[in-house]
């Protein structure tokens, strides 16, 4: 059933079409439905403060956008939530982040990011791996025994839609895909791994419409799994994927609800200056 | 309309001084290959690579000796140089920004400027006097501080040209550090480092002055590492200020042999790091 909801779905609604239909189901609003939840979470590089405490929770199962402008903090508070932000030399968290209850940074963020999967901005699939060693790279490189590797592989492709179109080149290099079928590879080693959730830091930004709309079929299919946060550019793409949206803006969160909601009666003077593009 | 025409006039002056430079840089190259090539083919056959150096006096032998030593002096160095200088490459290139890491990276640069020769009495103060005899070991160990800052700092700045991206992908999946620096980083660099490598063998088979007071020399074949050995540039050496025609010939040989090898390394270092389709 959730295949044939997937595959009718248009990719190219209006803003102000119907939100994703995982939105009309009445959403558990409290708080043993949350998968993650932030609070006061704040963020530095040096002493700059780029975050500046945000309470965001993301129930489970259901897909979460984040939309501001360029450096208002996005990617930094997605890149907190496995603790990937910390990798780079001077940068600092505070706050509280949960994941099932359980506070992130007194996780092992090796265990955590395990937990926590990741897509990126540019494909960036393992150059000197084929395409099926991308896929299990994930748990090749964390010593994890794989009982039947064909089977993942396939498995794991499958979700992607990918297996089809590379199931005779396997052993081809990654690299040798199109960027869009690389960034699908990257969801597939992502997924490989099965994590709890999965961040996906502006996936399409590098992407053509085409492998754009392809990856956010995928988004549809994969949100009945997972729980997803996706921080974008593109408000058409929050608005076709997510069923939550929350707006950044200066390293603060302005607002967040249904995405609808914030599409169509925003209740912030902010939110609705840049949803309409009067500045952003 | 004048000043158009000089422009032309002035492009292709410049452009001649360019080509006649580049011919003037080559020239040199291909005569030396040239000679060394003239001169020693009559001098390779099959005693030459078979056979111990004949006795004084005596017409043929070969080099055989001196191949093997060679070979076993750089496999020495091998041993010795690369694990250090990679290991010192990626500390550079993980953590290169402290001071240590500065003050590392300041000393290769020294290291890769001091001259070969004063690596040859720094080993013979510390090895050969203290154990009293030439050595391979010696000689093995000259050569692989040679190779060492070269080593190092390939091994770094080709760490650093691997895209932060690939270190984020295996870390956000989830993959320890030491394990995303030697599967993800130094695999991905390792055409290249290798390429560094083989540079460094390269520059390092040719070496003379500092063979010269570690391994020494030997007519005869060394029954351990732990004697003096014979090697192609040392022997080259010998034979060239030697008096005898013979041996003139056999330096021009090893000299062929030795070019050989190095053109050898180098080429297989450029197909390492072409990019493959």
């Amino acid at each position: 059933m959730q295949t044939s909801q997937a595959q009718s779905v248009d990719l190219r609604p209006s803003v102000l079409d119907s939100p994703p239909s995982g939105a009309q189901e009445s959403v558990v609003r409290d708080l043993s439905g949350n998968k993650l939840r932030t609070k006061q979470l704040r963020a530095f590089f040096g002493k700059a403060e780029v975050l500046r405490g945000i309470d965001l929770d993301f129930p489970e199962r259901k897909v979460t956008a984040i939309i501001g402008p360029s450096g208002c903090g996005k990617s930094t508070f997605i890149r907190c939530l496995n603790r990937m932000h910390e990798v780079v030399p001077g940068a600092t968290c505070a706050g509280e982040a949960m994941l099932d209850g359980k506070d992130i940074f007194r996780m092992d963020p090796v265990h955590l990011r395990r937990e926590v999967g990741m897509v990126f901005q540019k494909p960036n699939p393992f150059p000197t791996m084929s395409i099926r060693d991308n896929v299990l790279a994930g748990l090749r490189l964390n010593g994890i025994k794989v009982a039947d590797a064909d089977a993942l592989v396939e498995k794991s492709l499958r979700q992607v839609a990918m297996w089809d179109e590379v199931k005779d080149s396997l052993g081809r290099s990654g690299m040798s895909l199109s960027g869009g079928q690389q960034q699908r590879l990257c969801i597939a080693r992502t997924i490989a791994m099965q994590p709890k959730v999965i961040l996906m830091d502006e996936p399409c930004s590098a992407l053509d419409p085409i492998a754009t709309a392809r990856v956010e079929e995928l988004i549809h299919e994969l949100r009945d799994s997972y729980t997803i946060v996706i921080v974008t550019h593109n408000m058409q793409q929050a608005a076709r994927v997510a069923h939550f949206t929350a707006f950044f803006y200066m390293g603060e969160l302005v607002e967040r609800g249904e995405t609808k909601e914030i599409f169509t009666r925003p209740s912030q003077q902010r939110t609705e200056d840049y949803i309409t593009g009067r500045f952003g | 309309m004048t000043s158009i025409r000089m422009r032309g006039l002035v492009d292709h002056l410049v452009t001649g001084l360019c080509v006649l430079s580049t011919i003037l840089a080559v020239v040199p190259l291909f005569s030396v290959l040239y000679y060394v090539a003239a001169r020693g083919l009559g001098g390779v056959n099959l005693a030459f690579f078979t056979m111990l150096p004949a006795p004084v006096g005596e017409q043929g032998g070969g080099a055989a000796n001196a191949i093997v030593g060679s070979l076993e002096l750089v496999g020495l160095a091998c041993l010795i140089g690369i694990p250090p200088g990679i290991l010192a490459g990626v500390y550079l290139a993980e953590y290169g920004n402290s001071k240590l890491g500065q003050v590392v990276r300041f000393s290769a640069d020294v290291m890769s400027g001091v001259p070969s020769i004063t690596v040859g009495l720094f080993v013979y103060a510390i090895v050969v006097l203290q154990t009293g005899h030439f050595s391979a070991y010696a000689g093995g160990l000259a050569l692989a501080i040679i190779m060492l800052p070269t080593v190092t700092r390939t091994t770094e700045e080709l760490l650093r040209l691997v895209p932060e991206a690939l270190r984020e992908a295996a870390l956000g999946l989830g993959v320890a550090k030491w394990r995303t620096t030697v599967s993800i980083l130094l695999r991905t660099a390792l055409p290249g480092v290798a390429t560094g490598v083989m540079l460094a063998i390269a520059r390092v088979f040719g070496e003379t002055a500092p063979l010269l007071f570690t391994s020494f020399s030997n007519r005869y074949w060394s029954e351990s590492l732990n004697e003096p050995t014979a090697s192609l540039p040392v022997q080259i050496f010998t034979y060239a200020v030697s008096p005898y025609e013979d041996w003139h010939r056999q330096a021009w040989a090893a000299a062929l042999l030795l070019v050989a090898f190095v053109l050898v390394l180098n080429v297989t270092a450029r197909l390492l790091v072409r990019p493959r389709v």
